[in-house]
């Protein structure tokens, strides 16, 4: 068994905790969205909201807490599409080559990056649901400690699967480029759509149809669903909207973001195998 | 070519987006030797250096390293390789030990013996005192030494050093031909590329000089430097012209040019052996002798003889 790519994982990870801007930056920003969008939205949503009742006996959720979720997958979209950058700061410092001279399977030298980049992602999750709870995220409403901890599980699984994706996503990127710039360009371009059809941040029942059919198809939606079917339960309200998920639509977002990992797997494998680094 | 060959070469070939940056290339480098790649910025060396390590695709030719075609078997031709780069190739962010631990883990060298070979080389190229230190912090001749004692790590068959010495200052160059020297003696083949004609005259067992894509002549330094036949004997006289009468009729005298600074006297043969008769010859005339200087050909014009260019003129 090869394990070469535990090394490019061990030097991304010094480098992540050496790097101390770069460090705080990314374990401060998702606590800046929770902090000043989440509670300047939610005072507002909720106020909104308020006039359309829940129906019976359905839990009702406040917009904090529903757009934690959304900021835990935005966090998660953000850090995936940069991880890759990382490789073009190697190719563009000649360290590349050192790594693909070498006996090692290039396909190591990118899930090295991308657990890395997966690491990173999970550390930035816990930050984000324990200062949640601190600034009154209802995570876990009722739930039993096992629930709890099958629930964080869930949350993991899915975050790990769709950052996989992205991450691969974003190397074949950059290993494609000559630039950071140019890799600045392609996120900022991605991320809009990205971020904002889908559910991260508000209900799709209301788009208009091809933004709600465009959403469907966003792995970035299915990560929202995913994280709130383990947070906050399987039928709740939210934002004026009543929110089901069975097991089936549960396990089927997750093969989908599995299925978007795999093709960018190949993808990248692909971009890797052919990458000629002088 | 014979079992000795580590590196055997034939009709290498290689084009850039229709530039052609090697023109059919052959050459062998022998087990053990150090075998330079003379030749100024841009004649090919760096092209074939990344296709002998594997990072450039094989076009035309053959390439065999360590007993492996590049293009059949890069994997094995990877792991019995070291490579110094041209440029520093080392993390900023690293230290010292993390960048030999990085570079041993990635070529899967076990945990115990990987730390062993780090311990030693640090020592040889005595940067065990900074072992902790980032790799930022490092001066140019330590980048340089670091970088030596990571492509020897894997303890390999051939240690490729691209330009190994380009930037640094004299002293510095001085201490890494010895280091090149060393490693060398304990049986490593080294193939290096230099711009720098003394580097390639000192180190060198073998010289290939290259130029636009071609390789122009090969041979040992001293070797290509007779080939010229040309040392030139320096005289100042207090009668150069009395003096150059005197002189008609040596042998070994091929032609005599006078100048402000006094005679030049190209030798056809080893100087040093003609350079006493001249001496004799001149005094006994009763010409009285002010200085005596004995030039032998330098690469440098081993390199203009074969190209017609100087090699100073064309790295800038």
């Amino acid at each position: 068994m090869a394990w070469e790519f535990l090394t490019v994982y061990w030097r991304e990870m010094i480098r992540f905790v050496r790097f101390r801007t770069q460090l705080f930056a990314s374990l401060l920003q998702p606590a800046l969205w929770m902090a000043f969008f989440g509670v300047a939205m939610s005072s507002n949503f909720n106020r909104f909201t308020s006039a359309i009742p829940p129906p019976p006996g359905v839990f009702s959720v406040d917009y904090l807490t529903f757009m934690a979720a959304g900021v835990i997958a935005m966090t998660t979209l953000f850090t995936s599409l940069f991880g890759g950058i990382s490789l073009l700061f190697d190719k563009n410092w000649g360290l590349m080559r050192e790594m693909l001279a070498s006996p090692m399977p290039r396909t190591h030298i990118m899930m090295g990056v991308s657990l890395s980049g997966m690491t990173k992602s999970f550390i930035q999750v816990s930050i984000i649901m324990a200062f949640g709870l601190l600034l009154g995220v209802r995570f876990f409403p009722g739930f039993s400690p096992v629930q709890i901890a099958v629930s964080v599980i869930g949350i993991y699984a899915f975050v790990g699967v769709f950052s996989l994706g992205f991450l691969l996503f974003s190397s074949t990127i950059s290993m494609r480029l000559e630039t950071p710039e140019g890799l600045q360009g392609i996120i900022t371009l991605l991320t809009l759509p990205i971020f904002f059809v889908s559910n991260a941040l508000y209900p799709i029942q209301a788009f208009p149809p091809i933004l709600q059919a465009l959403s469907i198809y966003n792995p970035l939606t299915h990560l929202v669903s995913g994280i709130r079917y383990f947070a906050l339960g399987s039928d709740f309200f939210a934002v004026g909207a009543r929110y089901t998920y069975t097991t089936a639509d549960v396990l089927g977002s997750f093969a989908y973001l599995v299925a978007f990992a795999t093709v960018m797997y190949f993808l990248a494998r692909r971009t890797f195998q052919r990458a000629v680094v002088t | 070519m014979g079992g000795d060959d580590i590196i055997e070469v034939r009709g290498l070939e290689h084009v850039f987006d229709g530039f052609t940056a090697v023109r059919g290339i052959s050459f062998t480098v022998r087990k053990g030797e150090i075998f330079s790649f003379l030749g100024p910025n841009g004649a090919g060396k760096s092209t074939t250096i990344n296709i002998l390590i594997t990072l450039l695709p094989l076009q035309k030719g053959t390439v065999r390293v360590a007993g492996h075609d590049v293009a059949q078997e890069p994997g094995r031709v990877r792991e019995s390789i070291g490579i110094v780069f041209q440029e520093d190739v080392l993390d900023r962010d690293l230290t010292v030990w993390e960048t030999m631990e990085f570079h041993g883990r990635l070529y899967s060298i076990p945990r115990d013996e990987r730390r062993r070979r780090i311990d030693d080389l640090l020592r040889v190229v005595e940067l065990d005192p900074k072992r902790n230190e980032r790799t930022k912090n490092l001066s140019g001749g330590m980048k340089r030494r670091l970088q030596i004692a990571r492509g020897l790590m894997t303890r390999p068959k051939v240690l490729f050093l691209d330009e190994p010495t380009q930037g640094l200052d004299p002293q510095t160059r001085m201490r890494m031909w010895e280091y090149i020297r060393q490693v060398n003696k304990t049986g490593t083949t080294i193939f290096l590329t230099t711009h720098y004609m003394e580097e390639a005259d000192m180190l060198s067992d073998r010289i290939s000089i290259i130029d636009d894509g071609r390789i122009i002549v090969s041979g040992t330094p001293d070797a290509l430097k007779n080939t010229l036949g040309e040392d030139v004997v320096y005289l100042e006289t207090e009668d150069d012209g009395k003096a150059r009468e005197t002189l008609r009729g040596v042998e070994e005298v091929r032609s005599i040019k006078e100048s402000p600074r006094g005679l030049s006297i190209t030798i056809s043969t080893d100087g040093s052996h003609c350079l006493p008769r001249i001496v004799e010859r001149v005094r006994g005339a009763g010409i009285g002798i002010s200085s005596v200087n004995l030039k032998k050909p330098t690469m440098d014009d081993v390199f203009v003889h074969y190209t017609g260019r100087e090699l100073r003129d064309t790295t800038g």
